[in-house]
């Protein structure tokens, strides 16, 4: 492959599993709750925003941002569960729907309050304080934040697999995901699970939101609101309660997206990966995954 | 130890049991009786917390228990094997039978359990990392009847253990419950649209027609019973 090629290969990879970080949250919370989110991008971008302030102000640490952020989008996503969803369980979906859509436009205006409208930058001086090395891989530099990302995000894929799969908890999720009434009478406390799904799946897109905001080191109220629906898209794509299809869909659609800036699209970059994205569709209605239910991946 | 008392239950605003009253006794089979859409399976989840009645009272070693969430009700010792099975289809048999022990938290005693299940359904141990949607229809009930064991109940609500099961599965069912009932100890309220089998097996029964309790009596008095015996039993 010629170097150019892997080059813009690293960085559909490095865009890719941003996308499926995300991806995997919308999957973690539909696949629980048989609900959609549309706060998840404002949720990410709240992510992005506490690692902002913590490299910013406190300590050029990526772990540090990367705890933070976990923490605070953990707390936020039980918040909107409770406000769109618990209190709300024997209301119309439309409702929770519509609340969510009102507290991601409630979390971008609140962001405008705090950080202000304009695109904020950690002085570039921090961002090296991070880790400031390349790794030269056939001709080709890798650089710290993309083995960063790249790292960060396998790693959070790795974990949720273990616990989705090894743990009391994940077999939890996954029997209330295939029959969450059979599940109750069983003696589990549905609501705690809601919140406990809810929450993993919103600490997954306060990740991926500390990663892009540090990559790209742009931080702005409205960045929740392309890489929420392509991320709900690439969930969609992958069959919605797939979480390994949710991981495919996203590394898919990174690349797709990187490849058609190379080749010289890159004004209609958002257009390629939705066209790929409707394309699949089109050849498989149920998604790439379509039709398991979550996370069974043990029995496949 | 289980006592409904005057309970009404509604579903919007239609009534789906009127002052539904009945009691099961400590180491009992009581069988639960009536046809389509009469108020048995909502009996069952009104005593499960899984819906509320309006009116009335289910106490559980007379505690009330008709405002206590399902998780608490399970902890207290009811266990239920749902109408259908409903077995978590795509978790493996073992994980199945785990998560009827969901409100334990002693790992040694689980781990005897599951093998004692083992020993009492064989076909479970066989099974035991297939999927449960790979199973046969009597085989899962077997998984179900293991699974809400697991809970180490007092009592087990069992919804239509025989439906859908083959003349041959639904004899050995009933014979379990029976091997149930009188080597663990555990009351079984069963709740049965097969009137024949489930009075052979149990103490005293009960009637439901739409949603109301018309007949109460010892298993013997009711397959004696004429208006039994020509709406339910089939005798001519």
């Amino acid at each position: 492959m010629p170097s150019f090629l892997f080059d813009q290969f690293i960085n559909g990879l490095t865009q890719g599993s941003v996308y499926a970080l995300l991806a995997l949250g919308f999957t973690m919370i539909f696949g629980t709750l048989r609900m959609v989110t549309f706060a998840h991008g404002e949720v990410y971008m709240m992510g992005a925003y506490m690692g902002f302030e913590i490299i910013r102000l406190l300590y050029p640490s990526f772990l540090l941002a990367l705890l933070a952020a976990l923490v605070a989008t953990a707390m936020l996503g039980i918040v909107v569960e409770l406000l769109a969803f618990h209190f709300l369980r024997n209301a119309p979906h439309a409702t929770s729907l519509l609340v969510t859509i009102g507290i991601s436009i409630l979390l971008v205006n609140l962001a405008q309050k705090i950080w202000g409208p304009e695109t904020q930058s950690i002085p570039f001086g921090r961002i090296d304080q991070l880790g400031n090395f390349e790794i030269e891989i056939a001709g080709v530099y890798i650089t710290f934040l993309q083995i960063a990302v790249l790292g960060v995000t396998v790693l959070l894929m790795l974990v949720l697999y273990f616990v989705i799969n090894r743990t009391k908890l994940g077999m939890v999720i996954r029997a209330m995901a295939q029959d969450y009434e059979a599940a109750s009478a069983m003696g589990v406390n549905v609501n705690v699970i809601y919140m406990a799904a809810f929450a993993i799946g919103s600490m997954l897109g306060g990740v991926a939101g500390v990663l892009v905001g540090v990559y790209y080191n742009m931080f702005y109220p409205t960045m929740g609101g392309i890489y929420g629906l392509k991320a709900f898209s690439a969930s969609v794509v992958g069959g919605l309660t797939s979480l390994p299809g949710a991981v495919v869909a996203g590394l898919l659609i990174g690349l797709v997206e990187t490849f058609s800036v190379e080749f010289g699209a890159s004004n209609f970059r958002h257009v390629f990966s939705f066209v790929f994205m409707i394309l699949i569709l089109l050849l498989r209605p149920g998604g790439l995954f379509g039709g398991k239910e979550m996370a069974h991946t043990r029995g496949d | 130890m289980l006592k409904l008392t005057d309970v009404n239950t509604f579903y919007g605003p239609i009534q789906a049991l009127k002052n539904v009253s009945l009691t099961v006794n400590p180491k009992e089979i009581v069988s639960l009786l009536g046809g389509n859409a009469c108020g048995k399976s909502t009996t069952m989840k009104t005593i499960l917390g899984l819906v509320r009645p309006k009116h009335g009272r289910v106490e559980f070693f007379g505690r009330r228990i008709d405002r206590l969430p399902s998780s608490d009700i399970v902890r207290a010792g009811i266990a239920p094997v749902l109408e259908a099975r409903r077995l978590f289809p795509f978790l493996t048999v073992h994980e199945n039978l785990l998560m009827g022990a969901y409100t334990r938290n002693d790992t040694e005693g689980i781990r005897t359990d599951v093998e004692r299940m083992y020993a009492l359904f064989p076909v479970v141990k066989e099974r035991n990392r297939q999927l449960a949607s790979t199973l046969s229809g009597g085989e899962q009930q077997m998984v179900a009847m293991a699974r809400a064991l697991m809970a180490r109940p007092k009592l087990l609500i069992m919804d239509e253990p025989s439906m859908g099961l083959s003349p041959l599965y639904v004899d050995k069912v009933f014979e379990i419950i029976q091997m149930i009932n009188r080597e663990e100890g555990v009351a079984v309220l069963l709740v049965e649209q097969n009137a024949n089998m489930a009075l052979s097996i149990a103490c005293r029964g009960y009637v439901l027609q739409t949603g109301e309790i018309v007949l109460h009596d010892t298993a013997e008095n009711l397959k004696n019973n004429p208006l039994m015996q020509k709406a339910y039993l089939g005798v001519a």
